[in-house]
């Protein structure tokens, strides 16, 4: 039984990264119809800026907000420097140009920091809390997880539903044409998705980073079933990406305690497979009607 | 090339024969001509060839994206290895088997795949490539976990003569695939089923409209391609001698995906550049990092970042992909020496096209020519 508890609440908080990453997903494609490979990368590299500056002798606080706000800086600039070029563009060109960037930003980070991972600190402790004599695997450091992950979503969605940016944001991502006659500054809107997006992503990334380390190639896994949990979800909806982000969690967590890590990733496929069945664009999209 | 045969005045129905058997000549010369090393190079290019050609029906064609063909591989590299090593199978009984493996893995993913549209497909496909080699770690005993499985070097018959180097041997072996693979590729891409594909990658609902059903045009598409990969994997573990889990890692299904379009979506010649991309690349990295003194941190890791540099320009410089920019640069070439009407899809070209061959064979050569020009099939 105590393993079950373990299981249920280490699969909320790695559910709850997967989230972070979906989020990030779902942002970009709802703005602007790309898969952001690029995402695993970028999420690196602000996460290695962080590491960067903590041993350096930074607190752990700034290097945080630094994170984010260079995953904010890095994300606009990506979207206005190199994927302004490629929309309009067949949609692969897309694709292939993010997994470009994921391999040119891997590789930059090798060559600055190295291929060797490092170890980065948890915002709290990771000694888990003790009830009645017996210790979950829940820490402090997980409930600060889930919290930042839930409350960060749920800022989101008061900006897109609840402010005038928000409004015209979504009306540039889902009437370009419309909210451009209307007076919005529709290319900015969508550097804007872009940085928020990347913001989202550099999030998860310094959360998750005490248990993966920090390398160029750590976070390729995050990427992958960040982007299963966004799929499973329906990329274009947020609350998708965050339930789906839990379940995949929680479903991975159950299948490596109980039989074991290697089937990780073929569990994943399956849950994938068995939802997309189902529901072929995800728990939380509404059927399209497709137009001749 | 298309435009090459037609004025050569190649009949229709004989014109994959015959681009298969230029390149099967073209493989020929080349592998006697070159070193062991460039033959071994060569091997590599053909089986990359034969699992890009069938992606490059599946993604360019039929517009069903894959992010799974390098697992795809791995089923035909494993089935391959196992009946060669364990059970003796003959070289070409067992590649054939397993492509026919591939092909059925291909069933069950098509299957699935035909409810899936883009992002979707391609999520699928993805955890498809991740999830496939666990199946290595977990059943250590019949796939030899980490360490993969080894297989005996093929041998040259004794006919060719004791010295016949294992390399060229291999290239033939890998050519003769690649070669099976062009010409059903082709005469597919030609035929009605080609013309499903893309009916049905330009508009579903019209194409449902015009009698195709979709889900079995898709599905087919899916099989063929996957057969492709399973083939592309066995001779990828013959001329290894080695299926092992390093080899299909995530990236190589990115990098199939890759190449496909960075060679041109769609075309074979395009699957052609793409398998040059893929063999060539990494070595004149390779080079270019070393040629300059530089730390290990910097050197290792610089092939990888020209690759992903090589990846965003080649896509901002040519949207069409490599064999869209030489076409295009053709066909300004021509222009400028001031030829007008010998552009490809001229109205002018399109009559004298059709003149020119309607003499040879009036029934179907004129026809074929004319409807050639604007990149139809023939039939």
């Amino acid at each position: 039984m105590t393993r079950f508890v373990d299981l249920t609440l280490n699969g909320i908080s790695t559910g709850a990264i997967y989230a972070a990453v979906a989020l990030a997903l779902v942002i970009i494609w709802r703005s602007t119809r790309i898969v952001n490979f690029a995402q695993g990368g970028m999420l690196m590299i602000t996460t290695f800026i962080a590491s960067a500056l903590i041993s350096s002798g930074a607190s752990y606080w700034l290097a945080f907000v630094v994170a984010l706000l260079s995953g904010f800086v890095l994300g606009g600039l990506v979207e206005r420097l190199l994927m302004r070029r490629v929309e309009g563009k067949p949609p692969l060109n897309a694709v292939i140009v993010t997994f470009g960037l994921l391999i040119l930003l891997e590789a930059v980070a090798g060559m600055i920091w190295g291929n060797t991972p490092r170890s980065f600190p948890p915002a709290f402790s990771i000694r888990g809390y003790s009830v009645g004599g017996t210790r979950l695997l829940f820490a402090p450091n997980d409930t600060f997880i889930v919290l930042v992950v839930l409350g960060s979503a749920a800022l989101l969605a008061l900006l897109f539903r609840r402010t005038t940016l928000g409004l015209r944001m979504r009306a540039s991502a889902f009437a370009p044409e419309v909210a451009r006659l209307l007076g919005v500054r529709v290319g900015g809107m969508l550097t804007l998705g872009w940085a928020l997006a990347s913001l989202m992503g550099s999030l998860a990334g310094v959360l998750v980073a005490p248990s993966v380390f920090v390398g160029p190639n750590q976070f390729d896994p995050i990427l992958v079933f960040g982007f299963t949990a966004a799929v499973m979800g329906g990329l274009d909806s947020p609350a998708g990406a965050v339930v789906g982000g839990l379940l995949l969690g929680l479903a991975l967590s159950y299948v490596g305690g109980y039989e074991g890590s290697a089937l990780v990733t073929l569990a994943a496929l399956v849950i994938l497979l068995l939802v997309l069945m189902v529901r072929p664009q995800g728990l939380f999209s509404t059927p399209r009607e497709r137009r001749v | 090339m298309n435009a090459l045969l037609s004025r050569a005045r190649i009949p229709a129905g004989a014109r994959a024969p015959v681009i298969a058997l230029l390149a099967g000549i073209v493989l020929f010369v080349a592998s006697e001509l070159l070193s062991e090393y460039n033959n071994l190079q060569l091997a590599t290019g053909c089986y990359y060839f034969a699992a890009l050609a069938g992606l490059t029906l599946l993604t360019g064609l039929s517009g069903q994206i894959s992010l799974g063909h390098g697992a795809l591989m791995a089923v035909g590299a494993y089935t391959a290895a196992l009946l060669i090593g364990n059970e003796h199978w003959p070289l070409l009984g067992a590649v054939l088997a397993a492509t026919v493996m591939a092909a059925l893995v291909g069933l069950v993913l098509g299957a699935a795949a035909t409810r899936l549209r883009g992002p979707y497909l391609a999520g699928a496909t993805l955890a498809f490539a991740v999830g496939l080699p666990a199946l290595a770690d977990k059943y250590p005993g019949t796939f030899g976990g980490e360490n993969g499985l080894t297989i005996e070097p093929p041998t040259p018959p004794a006919f060719l003569g004791r010295e016949f180097p294992l390399e060229r041997w291999e290239a033939w072996i890998a050519g003769i695939g690649a070669v099976v693979v062009l010409l059903l590729a082709e005469n597919l891409r030609r035929s009605g089923m080609g013309r499903a594909f893309r009916a049905i990658r330009d508009d579903e609902i019209a194409a449902s409209l015009c009698g195709y059903s979709v889900a079995r045009v898709q599905l087919t598409a899916f099989v063929f391609s996957a057969a492709c990969a399973g083939l592309g994997g066995a001779l990828l573990a013959v001329v290894l001698q080695l299926a092992a889990p390093g080899a299909f890692q995530l990236q190589l299904s990115l990098s199939l995906l890759t190449a496909i379009v960075v060679g041109g979506l769609g075309s074979l010649a395009g699957a052609v550049w793409g398998a040059a991309f893929l063999v060539l690349l990494p070595g004149w990295s390779n080079d270019i990092a070393n040629s300059f003194s530089l730390s290990t941190k910097v050197s290792s890791n610089l092939p990888l970042a020209i690759y992903g540099v090589v990846l965003i320009v080649v896509m901002l410089v040519w949207p069409t992909g490599i064999q869209g920019g030489a076409r295009a640069a053709i066909s300004r070439l021509r222009r400028a020496r001031g030829r007008p009407g010998t552009g490809p899809g001229t109205p002018r070209k399109r009559e004298l096209a059709g003149a020119a061959s309607g003499p040879v064979s009036p029934a179907s050569g004129g026809e074929a020519a004319l409807t050639n020009q604007r990149g139809d099939p023939e039939r």
